[in-house]
């Protein structure tokens, strides 16, 4: 198992994820005679996960089961632990995009925050780019190196513990694309386009707030960043469920032949419906997560 | 660091290049052939001066259909003095505002000069452009520039800007699919090098070559196909290098149902040559015109090269060559064919990945037997109905989990230009909510 290679079988020291239902899974570090508890009862490592392949049906002490799904970055996305907000595959996939990441890219990256960004970047970069993570908080810089390290993605990545406003991303004239989360981007924005290839890249800030936003957008065009643009996507979930429509009944029709006509009055009122498969929309509207800005450098 | 790195001559535009011209928002996938005459929004020029030109470069397009590097200039409208009213309250829309006529414009190209120069006239003889807002002055001259410039930008191709290209250009071809959404099928598809991954899709060949784009030609892609032939003239304009081909392979779905049978013959052992080739020259048949318009280019290639040459023995060996030509051919049909059957015999791909404009139900049921346990797939229609159904006969067959039928909004944000600090975003662009959905889901 690798984040970056799929395989087969579960062996000791993989990270599963178990799944217990699309709003309830948890990464598993998997050992030679650990267990993990879970709502369902107890799940024995040797016995119930080693040796089993990817995908399987576990079922745990208090007879329910779970499936063993392969670590992706998206799973892990929704399984990691928090230590900060995080961002959400549906914007990951945006800035995977326009970022133009593919295998081969070398990416800067500030904050680390929790890894949600850096396991989906370091999946795309795979197996011949790098990633240069600057996180200022020290303990969260070496927890998430601990982690690159349990996926078996630390080969690709260098995790920096510093200011990314003050210090840089500790590299220049090496990165294709550079993204940035910190509270006051605009202050990064030199420190990016030193750090990145003489023959450009592009750039992607991610803000909640339009206020940063707009600041980000102007310091980006005095250093002659170009293709400016802010987006926002959200994602809405269709929730697929059988609906039953009742018709109505207007009564006996007069005007119709009379074998019609005698039909309700024997059979008593009918309560016909029609029944079929719809989407309701989301209920609430999906929250605001960030405006997304990108640009691109230009050749200098 | 990495400088030297950085001037390498993959950074140069060279002849045969697939590039995409920019101007704009407008994009149009090309490529670099000698004295090709090339129409882009209403112009017509020739690329051949690009060709040692770094990519990214701007053009002007002169007369005769030259292009000439432009000079680096500041962006910024040059007449410092600036004179801006505060509202609209003083200006009328009488028609007159504008002293420059039509014949009056058509002069001034004839004269030779540049977009800027004529916007620069424009905005001298309006009588209004001052009494303008500074947004208003902003967008006036970025509507006169989107008219009246003639540069273009040469870019090399990714996915982010083909998959513009093609929505802007031509959703049809690509099932209306916005970018956005693709961006969010290659995430969930868990799309990464040395994957084993099947395409089925009938989007031109965007998707498939975004698919390969994210593998870096590492691992393979198995192109499963409907009709004839695979379609995937998009790929082309993808410009990958050579090696990336190696990896991709096309399987036809009329021969799924041998190959999970087991009867699927791809060995070209004497005994049943016979049936292979006739399965084959079907297939040929199938293929035909597209086979023909490749002939018919090849013809014309040959023409040119040949020129003056002419001669009736040479129409004898032309027929010869031909018919070995289409010897080799099949020969070549039938090892790819095997190769993709072999990778599919496993059945232990690694992802799947369906945007068609057939119905995603059978597909998805179909080749979703080849995909090993615990990997991602997306489906993505351009209607919703059918997908409502794939999620049903999914949840009925069980077997998956994690199912998702959703979509994307995509809003973009028109940020205000820095010399205007002022209030925050000042208009907002929603992109048609058509209905665009995909079907997420993991498979154990």
């Amino acid at each position: 198992m690798s984040f970056v290679e799929y395989s087969d079988f579960i062996q000791d020291g993989d990270v599963a994820i178990v799944y217990l239902s699309h709003d309830s899974m948890m990464p598993v570090k998997v050992q030679q005679g650990a267990q993990t508890q879970t709502r369902y009862g107890v799940i024995r490592h040797s016995t119930d996960l080693i040796g089993q392949r990817y995908g399987s049906k576990v079922t745990c002490s208090k007879g329910g089961w779970v499936h063993v799904l392969h670590p992706t970055p998206e799973l892990w996305t929704v399984s990691l632990p928090h230590r900060t907000q995080i961002l959400y595959t549906t914007d990951i996939a945006t800035i995977t995009m326009m970022l133009e990441l593919k295998p081969g890219s070398v990416v800067c990256e500030s904050g680390t925050g929790s890894g949600s960004l850096s396991h989906a970047i370091l999946r795309t970069i795979a197996p011949t780019g790098h990633l240069h993570t600057v996180e200022f908080h020290q303990q969260r810089a070496e927890k998430v190196a601990e982690e690159f390290q349990e996926h078996r993605v630390d080969h690709l990545v260098t995790v920096r513990n510093q200011d990314v406003c003050k210090d840089g991303f500790g590299v220049t004239g090496v990165a294709d694309a550079v993204f940035l989360d910190i509270p006051s981007p605009w202050e990064a924005v030199k420190h990016a386009k030193a750090a990145m290839k003489r023959r450009g890249g592009r750039v992607c800030s991610f803000s909640p707030c339009i206020e940063q936003v707009q600041r980000t957008c102007e310091t980006l065009a005095e250093e002659g960043f170009q293709e400016i643009s802010t987006m926002e996507v959200l994602l809405r979930v269709h929730d697929v469920r059988t609906v039953s429509l009742p018709l109505p009944d207007f009564g006996p029709d007069p005007s119709e032949p009379d074998t019609e006509r005698e039909a309700p009055t024997t059979s008593g009122p009918t309560h016909a419906a029609v029944t079929l498969k719809t989407t309701t929309p989301p209920r609430e509207i999906p929250g605001h997560t960030g405006y997304l800005t990108f640009a691109t450098k230009p050749r200098t | 660091m990495a400088d030297h790195e950085d001037d390498d001559y993959q950074c140069r535009i060279k002849e045969g290049d697939y590039v995409v011209l920019k101007r704009g928002d407008i994009f149009k996938a090309m490529q670099i052939q000698p004295r090709k005459k090339v129409i882009f929004e209403k112009q017509w020029f020739f690329l051949d001066n690009a060709v040692g030109h770094l990519y990214g470069a701007t053009f002007e397009i002169v007369s005769g259909g030259t292009l000439q590097p432009e000079k680096p200039k500041d962006t910024v409208s040059s007449d410092g003095s600036k004179e801006a009213g505060t509202d609209n309250r003083n200006i009328v829309d009488d028609g007159k505002s504008q002293k420059l006529t039509r014949d009056d414009i058509e002069t001034l190209k004839e004269q030779g000069l540049k977009g800027q120069q004529i916007i620069d006239q424009l905005i001298k003889n309006s009588s209004t452009f001052r009494d303008k807002t500074e947004y208003a002055q902003d967008k006036y001259i970025k509507k006169k520039k989107k008219k009246y410039e003639n540069t273009v930008t040469i870019l090399k191709p990714s996915c982010r800007i083909l998959a513009l290209m093609y929505h802007g250009r031509e959703p049809g071809k690509i099932c209306h699919m916005r970018y956005d959404t693709l961006a969010q099928m290659l995430t969930l598809a868990n799309i990464h090098a040395g994957s084993k991954v099947l395409v089925f899709e009938t989007c031109a060949g965007l998707v498939l070559g975004s698919v390969m784009e994210r593998m870096g030609g590492y691992g393979s892609v198995i192109q499963m196909y409907p009709g004839g032939g695979p379609v995937r003239a998009g790929v082309e304009s993808f410009g990958f290098p050579a090696h990336f081909h190696d990896m991709l392979h096309e399987f036809p779905i009329c021969h799924v149902n041998s190959l999970l049978a087991g009867t699927l013959d791809t060995t070209a052992k004497d005994t049943n040559t016979d049936e292979t080739k006739s399965n084959m020259a079907a297939e040929e048949e199938q293929n035909q015109p597209e086979a023909d318009e490749q002939g018919s280019m090849e013809q014309q290639n040959m023409e040119i090269n040949t020129g003056d040459e002419t001669g009736q023995d040479q129409e004898k060996t032309r027929k010869e060559a031909k018919a070995q030509e289409k010897k080799a051919r099949l020969e070549e049909k039938r090892k790819k064919l095997a190769a993709a059957a072999a990778l599919l015999e496993g059945r232990n791909a690694d992802g799947l990945v369906i945007a068609s404009r057939f119905h995603p139900c059978p597909v998805l049921m179909g080749l979703l037997k080849f995909l090993s346990p615990s990997r991602p797939f997306v489906v993505y229609s351009q209607y919703k109905e059918p997908l409502i159904e794939c999620y049903t006969k999914l949840r009925e067959h069980g077997g998956t989990v994690n199912l998702r039928l959703t979509d994307t909004w995509l809003r973009h944000y028109q940020v205000n230009s820095p010399y205007m600090s002022c209030s925050s975003q000042e208009s907002t662009v929603l992109t048609p909510s058509l209905k665009r959905k995909s079907l997420t889901s993991f498979l154990y």
